[in-house]
């Protein structure tokens, strides 16, 4: 089965009957609420919450945003983002509560600064990375989501996107056009490995949090169960510094080998080479 | 298009992003509905210091609602006064733009509003 955002733009793929479809299927509306509910876990939001819904389609997500119990952080107001006339209009006969927009995220996020506490997107964001026509590229559409995006959040809020990447350079032009637009960025992978891994985009906006937790992303994943952070960030640096220290014997060695490489007259390696010498004065 | 969301709304255009002028959005023949939502009071006293008080002020007699005060209530006034929380909570999430336009007072783009939805979509060469 192809992907559909190979075969179609997000808003002609979505007709009626494609959206109507969408929407009646009980798998699509447990597994997208499943992913709702993970993606609010990682928001972890304390209260009631001004939300956008970047891609909400016929509302499957807002509507649990909506009904959301007050022990849970709820009930939140949403405001959503699609580009398919038919997703909206189902979501218009399902008379959600959120503020609808027909809108694409590709040319930004249309509010004031600092508008939203958090930002959530189930299963949207891939359709960027299409190549739709020669005016805009893949590119620009993702850069000027993300910066839009960042700056509608207010400091201190997170945005939780969940997508399907079609490969690692999807994933990766993703993650960086994130990253470039000033978010801490991370990766949450559930069941990986498997054919029903779900990938997560977990972006945080500087400013201090409510909790003291500190900007750093892998406080959001801070004491949830069984998650496991890799953290390439640490590996890149050990590299630079640790590596080799500057006088040591094998740095000396190391020089010595480069500079026979160039030609030039080196003294042989002993027991001697960097040994410690005594102090004359 | 409740009028909460109207608060934080602005023109899309590229050229607009940032002048003052881009916000709020100016309702153009607009009808309005009434919904009835349960108050929400920790929503309201959330959202409050992000609201632009001055930007409601004028869509709020742009659409023919009596003036609101000059400064935004605090929240502890809020919370204290039932009736002032009651009839904000009736302006920013009971009243909505159904039909009509968003004018924006900077560029004059106008976004319609059918059935509550507003349309951003803009050709590319405003984007």
């Amino acid at each position: 089965m192809s992907r559909p955002e190979d075969t179609l733009a997000a808003d002609v793929y979505y007709d009626d009957s494609e959206a109507r479809k969408y929407t009646t299927n009980s798998r699509i509306q447990n597994i997208q609420a499943s992913m709702t509910h993970r993606a609010l876990e990682l928001l972890d939001l304390p209260g009631p919450s001004l939300i956008l819904d970047i891609g909400c389609g016929s509302g499957l997500s807002g509507e649990i945003l909506s009904e959301l119990e007050p022990e849970e952080g709820g009930p939140h107001v949403w405001v959503g983002m699609d580009i398919s006339p038919s997703m909206l209009d189902i979501a218009l006969q399902r008379d959600v509560e959120g503020d609808l927009l027909l809108a694409d995220i590709g040319q930004g996020v249309p509010f004031r600064p600092g508008s939203f506490d958090a930002a959530i997107s189930i299963s949207a964001i891939q359709w960027l990375c299409s190549a739709e026509n020669s005016e805009t590229s893949p590119a620009g559409r993702l850069s000027r989501f993300f910066n839009g995006l960042y700056a509608s959040l207010r400091r201190g809020g997170r945005a939780v996107c969940q997508f399907y990447p079609k490969n690692d350079q999807q994933k990766k032009m993703i993650t960086e056009a994130a990253v470039r637009a000033g978010f801490g960025a991370g990766l949450l992978e559930d069941d990986p490995g498997t054919k029903s891994v779900k990938l997560y985009l977990v972006l945080t906006v500087g400013g201090t949090q409510s909790d003291g937790k500190g900007g750093d992303i892998t406080g959001v994943v801070e004491g949830m169960e069984g998650v496991d952070v890799m953290d390439a960030r640490k590996k890149m640096k050990s590299q630079g510094a640790g590596g080799m220290k500057k006088g040591s014997k094998d740095w000396i060695i190391k020089k010595k080998e480069q500079m026979e490489r160039k030609g030039k007259i080196v003294k042989a390696t002993s027991k001697y080479t960097g040994r410690k010498r005594r102090v004359a004065f | 298009m409740k009028i909460l969301t109207l608060n934080f709304l602005t023109c899309a255009v590229k050229a607009c992003k940032g002048t003052p002028k881009s916000h709020p959005l100016h309702p153009k023949d607009a009808e309005l509905v009434q919904d009835e939502l349960e108050l929400n009071a920790d929503m309201i006293v959330n959202v409050l210091p992000r609201l632009d008080w001055q930007a409601l002020r004028t869509t709020s007699s742009e659409l023919g609602f009596p003036p609101l005060p000059e400064q935004p209530p605090t929240a502890e006034e809020l919370t204290a006064d039932e009736k002032a929380l009651k009839d904000l909570h009736h302006l920013l999430m009971e009243t909505s733009v159904s039909e009509g336009k968003l004018v924006c007072g900077n560029c004059g783009h106008e976004y319609a509003v059918k059935e509550g939805i507003a349309n951003f979509l803009l050709p590319s060469h405003l984007v």
